[in-house]
């Protein structure tokens, strides 16, 4: 058992780090779309606080672009930690939600914990039961850390399937896949609860499982309910970023590439090479006055005027 | 009797109607009207189109009879859905679309969003996440082909009732992206409307008559939706010009085709036929300008196209998109302008602003500019005279989607109105967050069947109860107010939600623009440009 909790802990490291880089690479992959941002655009410095942007100067492609990374953050920062938007627009859903999210939040710092646990151990400081100073902290912030984001986790995964099993409105819209992702969670999250209260209170053997990985150092571990905890946690984090969940880091994306994309083409050889790449590529969209035959590219298909085929100006 | 859920199944069944809505369904105004029943839909239109969703019929979607016609109906689409995802065929908007079908996590967070679903009663079918989630589930289950998808992502039959349905509920969005404002996850179900749109228009040649035939296709042809050629439009403009110059005791005269100009002014043409104060108030906003010396030349263009803004495509069709804005920007190089300046017209502001930023090559980028920048320029210079209290009557904005939420224009306008109207109000909310006036995307200019029903009752309502709340303190026949609409579109649905119940009889509601209300202040204008009695 103890092998094979290994072996999934490593198969799943590299589904996930594979997974998020597919995804990342198959967005940088795509051509360059056309600007569609939505205002407020939250690096518009002082504008943001109207929702104006540079569009609001006579002559803007003249003045200098003030882009605040600090206006990003503090929008970034409520709406990922606190799910600002789902606060402000969907408070029902936002007392499952937010402990959902952000019992991941507090599970993902608890792996941080771990994995310094480990290299701590490993630069020989010890990080049995017992010991004192940075390490007995580390213990025993560690001790209380990984229980609070297991509870909310699971708090906020049977809230969220018992909603969408309730709600019709939210039923209408949910596949079997919703619910076998939140059963996924729920499952895991209560496995590591008892766990934690049964085999592993300070969570010794969890981070002895991490510096095992780490160093290559394996040790055998007794309890199969361990093993299985670990499994159920390592397949998970191999299921997250092929499925829609995936927004957790896509969500950049999609917020600054597409919703505050507002830079402007100017002076920006990178931006027009990308451009002319897609305007020679072949159109093949089959209606009569789009003209297109799968060979003719965009230029030509969008400099052709179906009404003055002859480029004759009106009488 | 409504029947306000539907199911995401029920859009493939074999039923003569998804959905109804009821006028007892119907979001409260606030104001004492009964809503007359929906208009009927002829007979013949209901044999020969699939009127199958609503209580309307918007996209003229040509009935297919046979099975072997519905079979081709469906490969059709699913050709054009296939191009849809294509990195040749869809450039423009690929990483907009296959983010949204990906991440979307099906909170219907953005539903309270929309206008549309709010002022129906909630109806299911107007959810903004219901078009897109039918069109995720084929585009999993069909182009994607992933596996086990009925399991993974939800159901879906591919019948031709669906995709009829999906075809019409694209027209059921005023593309207005408020639901995309609110998404946590930056998911568009607007411009998942938008992309059928494309579908049916781009591959399988099914458009509204509105936006393609008599739209974008008439502009191709003649250099105008509203049919007017360059002659006819200079000729107009210059009838303008003389009538404006005597009621207003400002000589001026519309310059055409002047090289090296500093403004090339590209006017929505509807505002020449329908509101010609409007072009009127441009004209002698910057002629005064000119002689202040606050810009040195501006002119308009008389070549195919460039004297009307309008875009439709940026509505329903990239390639039609892309044939004006190459129209407008070969004018503007031509002339060797300094830049574009956009009149009001919210569309053609984002139209041609913004979109055809990552469009058109590097040469025929003349830098773009909304009039309102230009005109608060103007108005905050000093150089002009302007007296207020010509305008100490009620006035409130409405912001058009395009010029606010899309292109973060806000201030401008308020600093305009703040200065020239003591009586200026806000409306609740407003600004980037404001709701669309229930024309956007097209269905201002659309008559037919019974669509205005649909468009005043339904997508005009929010903004109707937005401008009488703007104006609690004032309201009744007694004391005249005017609702500063500075866009093409949003006056033609605001003028016809206005006629419909009666606003300028029982509220002395009127609507206009923001140049109006500049010239109507302007001490060098002889008084009332402004006729409010031309009105009532």
């Amino acid at each position: 058992m103890s092998i094979v909790a290994y072996l999934v802990a490593y198969t799943a490291i590299v589904v996930f780090l594979g997974a998020v880089f597919a995804r990342i690479m198959a967005y940088k992959r795509l051509p360059q779309h056309v600007r569609w941002e939505l205002y407020p655009v939250a690096h518009e410095a002082k504008r943001a606080e109207w929702g104006g942007g540079y569009l609001e100067e006579v002559d803007w492609w003249k003045k200098k672009r003030e882009v605040s990374l600090f206006g990003e953050m503090k929008v970034m920062i409520p709406e990922i930690l606190l799910l600002k938007g789902v606060w402000e627009h969907n408070k029902s859903l936002w007392w499952v939600s937010f402990p959902f999210h952000f019992g991941l939040y507090v599970l993902a710092g608890f792996a941080g914990l771990l994995i310094f646990g480990a290299i701590l151990h490993a630069a020989g400081i010890s990080m049995f039961p017992g010991a004192g100073g940075t390490a007995g902290l580390m213990i025993a912030v560690t001790s209380i850390v990984g229980p609070v984001g297991f509870v909310l986790c699971a708090v906020g995964a049977l809230g969220l399937g018992l909603r969408r099993l309730t709600n019709i409105e939210l039923r209408n819209y949910s596949s079997v896949g919703h619910y076998f992702n939140l059963a996924l969670f729920l499952v895991t999250v209560s496995v590591a609860l008892y766990t934690w209260r049964t085999v592993d209170p300070e969570f010794h053997t969890m981070r002895g499982f991490v510096y095992s990985l780490l160093t290559f150092k394996f040790i055998k571990f007794e309890s199969s309910l361990f093993a299985t905890q670990m499994i159920l946690i390592f397949v998970l984090l191999a299921y997250i970023p092929l499925t829609h969940m995936s927004h957790f880091f896509m969500k950049y994306f999609l917020w600054h590439d597409i919703r505050w994309g507002d830079e402007p083409n100017i002076d920006n050889p990178e931006t027009n090479r990308r451009i002319g790449e897609a305007l020679g590529q072949p159109v093949s969209w089959a209606a009569e006055h789009i003209h297109a035959d799968g060979k003719k590219n965009w230029v030509e298909v969008a400099s052709y005027n179906p009404m003055r085929p002859d480029g004759s100006e009106p009488e | 009797m409504s029947n306000k859920f539907v199911r995401i199944t029920d859009i493939s069944k074999d039923t003569p109607q998804l959905a109804h809505v009821d006028n007892a369904d119907l979001m409260p105004l606030p104001i004492d009207v009964e809503e007359p029943a929906w208009g009927e839909i002829s007979e013949a239109t209901r044999e020969d189109f699939a009127c199958i969703l609503d209580d309307t019929a918007i996209l003229p979607i040509p009935k297919p009879k046979t099975p072997a016609e519905q079979k081709a109906f469906v490969e059709k689409f699913l050709s054009g859905m296939e191009k849809l995802f294509t990195a040749e065929n869809n450039w423009t908007f690929l990483a907009q679309l296959v983010t949204t079908m990906d991440h979307c996590a099906k909170c219907n967070t953005c539903s309270q969003a929309c206008h549309i679903y709010e002022a129906s009663g909630e109806n299911e079918m107007y959810r903004p996440t219901y078009r897109t989630e039918v069109f995720r589930r084929i585009y999993k289950k069909h182009i994607k082909g992933e596996m086990w998808s009925d399991w993974r992502n939800g159901k879906i039959d591919l019948t031709w009732q669906a995709v009829a349905r999906l075809g019409e509920l694209a027209y059921r969005c005023n593309l207005c992206r408020r639901c995309a404002q609110t998404c946590p996850i930056g998911a568009d179900n607007g411009l998942v409307a938008r992309e059928i749109r494309k579908i049916f228009s781009q591959e399988m040649g099914i458009t509204t008559p509105e936006l393609h035939k008599n739209g974008s296709m008439l502009q191709l042809k003649s250099g105008s939706s509203t049919n007017m050629n360059s002659l006819v439009v200079k000729d107009n403009m210059e009838f303008i010009d003389e009538d404006i110059s005597e009621i207003t005791g400002y000589e001026y005269e519309t310059p055409w085709d002047v090289e090296g100009a500093e403004i090339l002014l590209i006017h929505n043409a509807g505002e020449i036929l329908a509101w010609p104060d409007n072009v009127g108030a441009f004209g002698i906003i910057l002629e005064a300008a000119k002689k202040a010396g606050i810009i040195r030349s501006w002119t308009l263009s008389s070549d195919l196209a460039a004297y009307d803004s309008i875009n439709y495509g940026v509505f329903y069709d990239d390639v039609q998109y892309a044939r004006t804005a190459l129209l407008h920007a070969n004018a503007a190089k031509k002339l060797n302008v300094d830049k574009i300046v956009l009149g009001e017209c919210g569309h053609a502001h984002k139209a041609l602003t913004v979109i055809a930023d990552r469009v058109l090559p590097q040469e025929l980028l003349t830098p773009r500019e909304s009039c309102f920048p230009l005109l608060r320029e103007i108005v905050m210079s000093g150089k002009i005279d302007f007296d207020p209290s010509r305008n100490d009557f009620p006035v409130t904005i409405h912001d058009p989607c395009n010029v606010t939420r899309l292109m973060g224009i806000i201030k401008p306008q308020r600093d305009i109105v703040k200065k020239l109207c003591p009586q200026f109000r806000e409306m609740v909310p407003h600004g980037v967050h404001n709701y669309c006036c229930g024309g956007g995307s097209g269905f201002a200019i659309m008559t037919r069947n019974n669509i205005p029903d649909w468009r005043h009752k339904v997508a005009g309502r929010k903004k109707l109860t937005q401008i009488l709340d703007a104006f609690g303190d004032c309201r009744g026949p007694e004391t005249p107010k005017y609702v500063c609409a500075p866009c093409s579109n949003c006056k033609g649905q605001i003028r016809d939600i206005f006629d419909r119940y009666e606003m300028k009889e029982k509220e002395s509601l009127i609507y206009s623009g923001l140049v109006e209300l500049i010239v109507n202040a302007m001490t060098e204008v002889k008084e009332g440009f402004i006729k409010w009695e031309d009105e009532f």
